[in-house]
């Protein structure tokens, strides 16, 4: 602990994951695409994409388990082909699926795995921290998804790294599990660590990252903190739910010139504004009128949602580079996929 | 030295508790040998079935652990992506073969134990010059060569194919090699052809270096010598070759 703080500290200017230019082909297939992006320690990055984006290319590549076709990675300074066994010790991977032996249970893994390090963390003390603790020695393969997912998380943090990448470390895993993934995930980014994840699923990338790095077809679309994409390309909405059968009429009135509340369902209102309208005058104007009819308000949010900018930000990607073959429409329906799928080649 | 004595012990561990693993290094050799020592119905040539039984089945015993059990444990590890998963750990794949050799080893050890004891039970007198310092030593060197180019051909199956059809696939040579490498039917009762086809690979080549060795006592064959030496060569290169970690 003591060390790896000290090294962290003695560092940390310098990006702890680096992508410079990365272009990864399988054959004739471009997966990843000019992709650059950097990532910084005490921080959470999330990869965001539907299936397919390249994703976990990317992730892999910067593990050191393929090589680039062009362009530059570097993880802690070092390349993660070149200075593979020097590099291994300082980070912890969660691959996609699998990985764990299928008939051992989680504290026979967990021991094994801290033996490989120099100052592992107490297996038993991240088991109850990953909430394993009642599952010890239940064989791997008898294990739910979200246990399985929570090992694996386990396995990445037992070696203490200064780097963790996390390929979908949320899917298939419960609500219940999701909380403790992301506790564990935000303490780990509080402790100074680098954490890279992938995630097909905007809410997770909401909610775990920092700074999101969206990408479609191995390229970069955008790249910014949730509040930053959301805002980019914000349409000026006001949302809110309150009872059914709103005067909408009024209600614009009492908003402003310009003002205009659409009901998008029974109780679900969107207040469209015009553009460079101030928004705490109009959520005051808006719960003053609201206080006056003795009515409820939830659910308020100003601005897009992250789902929404993102799907703004690939939809009209699709719009503006229509491919030579036609293939637009399936280019949608992947994408449609990728919100339930879960494999991600 | 703590990671390789960590998975030294993990791979012990498996190997111990899997059923299917402790009935086919186990199991089967020890049931063979006690029911064909018991039932004279193989025509073994010698005036004791059990005297031809044991270097057979000590052959037997090498072929299931270093290339069945191994093959089929490590074809899964592939298949669950464990293998995968090692590769971004500090354990490294020195070490991880390291432990595998020790495991496959270990499991030999104990498999010849308990076969020459339960020979010794059975009436297995080994006369004059096969007990001899020579003889065994011979024999243990035929069954390293063995280990290595079984683990090899095991490991050449484990690299390439999905689990299942390597578990298959694993078990079907097994059997063929066991009915084809004078293990429990000597060669001189297969028709010539098969018989010669047979000499040149390792099943056969190590049974009869065993049952010169720790049944006639007479040394091992240069052709039996060569046979192996040029699978355990081989074989582990090929499987170097070809072997695909994911």
């Amino acid at each position: 602990m003591d060390h790896a703080d000290a090294r962290l500290r003695a560092d940390s200017s310098a990006p702890a994951v680096e992508c410079d230019a990365v272009v990864i082909r399988y054959g004739d297939t471009t997966a990843v695409d000019r992709l650059s992006f950097e990532a910084h320690r005490g921080e959470v990055l999330a990869l965001l994409g539907p299936n397919g984006a390249g994703k976990t290319s990317t992730v892999e590549a910067l593990e050191g388990y393929r090589p680039v076709s062009s362009g530059t990675v570097r993880v802690l300074g070092l390349d993660p082909g070149r200075d593979h066994s020097a590099l291994v010790a300082r980070i912890g991977v969660m691959l996609q699926r699998g990985g764990v032996y299928p008939t051992l249970g989680p504290a026979q893994v967990l021991h094994l795995f801290a033996a490989y390090y120099g100052d592992p963390e107490d297996p038993d003390a991240l088991l109850d921290q990953v909430g394993l603790g009642h599952v010890r020695r239940t064989p791997w393969r008898r294990l739910s998804g979200g246990e399985q997912q929570r090992l694996s998380l386990a396995l990445a943090l037992v070696g203490r790294p200064e780097v963790l990448f996390l390929d979908e470390p949320t899917a298939g895993v419960d609500p219940e599990g999701r909380i403790v993934v992301r506790d564990l995930v935000a303490a780990q980014r509080d402790k100074g660590l680098c954490v890279l994840l992938t995630t097909h699923e905007l809410d997770e990338a909401e909610r775990l990252a920092d700074r999101v790095v969206i990408v479609d077809k191995g390229r970069l679309l955008a790249e910014g903190s949730p509040t930053e994409l959301a805002s980019g390309t914000s349409d000026g909405s006001v949302r809110f739910s309150t009872d059914p059968g709103l005067d909408a009429a009024d209600l614009a009135t009492a908003i402003g010139p310009g003002a205009s509340v659409v009901e998008e369902r029974p109780g679900a209102y969107r207040l469209r504004l015009p553009p460079g309208t101030e928004t705490p005058p109009v959520v005051a104007s808006l719960a003053g009128w609201l206080a006056e009819r003795s009515l409820s308000l939830g659910n308020l949010r100003t601005g897009q949602s992250l789902e929404e900018a993102y799907l703004a930000i690939t939809g009209a990607r699709a719009e503006s580079e229509p491919d030579a073959t036609p293939t637009t429409g399936r280019g949608r329906a992947r994408r449609t996929r990728g919100r339930t799928a879960r494999g991600d080649r | 030295m703590r990671p390789l004595l960590a998975q030294l012990r993990a791979e012990l561990t498996m190997l111990f508790t899997n059923g299917e693993t402790l009935f086919l290094t186990l199991g089967i050799p020890v049931v063979f040998l006690l029911f064909f020592s018991a039932v004279h119905v193989l025509p073994t040539g010698t005036a004791h079935p059990v005297d031809f039984l044991v270097p057979g089945i000590l052959a037997l015993a090498v072929m299931s652990t270093s290339m069945t059990a191994l093959s089929i444990g490590t074809g899964f590890e592939r298949g669950y992506g464990v293998l995968k998963r090692l590769g971004a750990t500090p354990l490294g794949r020195p070490r991880l073969l390291a432990a595998k050799i020790g495991a496959v080893i270990a499991v030999e050890v104990l498999q010849a134990g308990v076969l020459v004891a339960v020979g010794y039970l059975m009436g297995w007198n080994p006369g004059g010059p096969a007990g001899s310092g020579a003889c065994v030593g011979q024999a243990l060197a035929a069954m390293v060569l063995g280990t290595v180019a079984f683990g090899g051909i095991g490991l050449v199956l484990a690299g390439t194919l999905k689990p299942l059809v390597n578990l298959a696939v694993v078990n079907a040579l097994f059997v063929v090699l066991l009915l084809l490498g004078g293990m429990l039917i000597p060669l001189s009762k297969l028709p010539v052809w098969l018989a010669d086809l047979s000499r040149l690979l390792p099943a056969a080549a190590l049974a009869q270096a065993l049952h010169g060795t720790l049944g006639r006592g007479t040394p091992v064959a240069a052709r039996d010598w060569v046979v192996l030496a040029v699978w355990a060569v081989c074989a582990p290169v090929v499987a170097g070759l070809t072997f695909r970690w994911e």
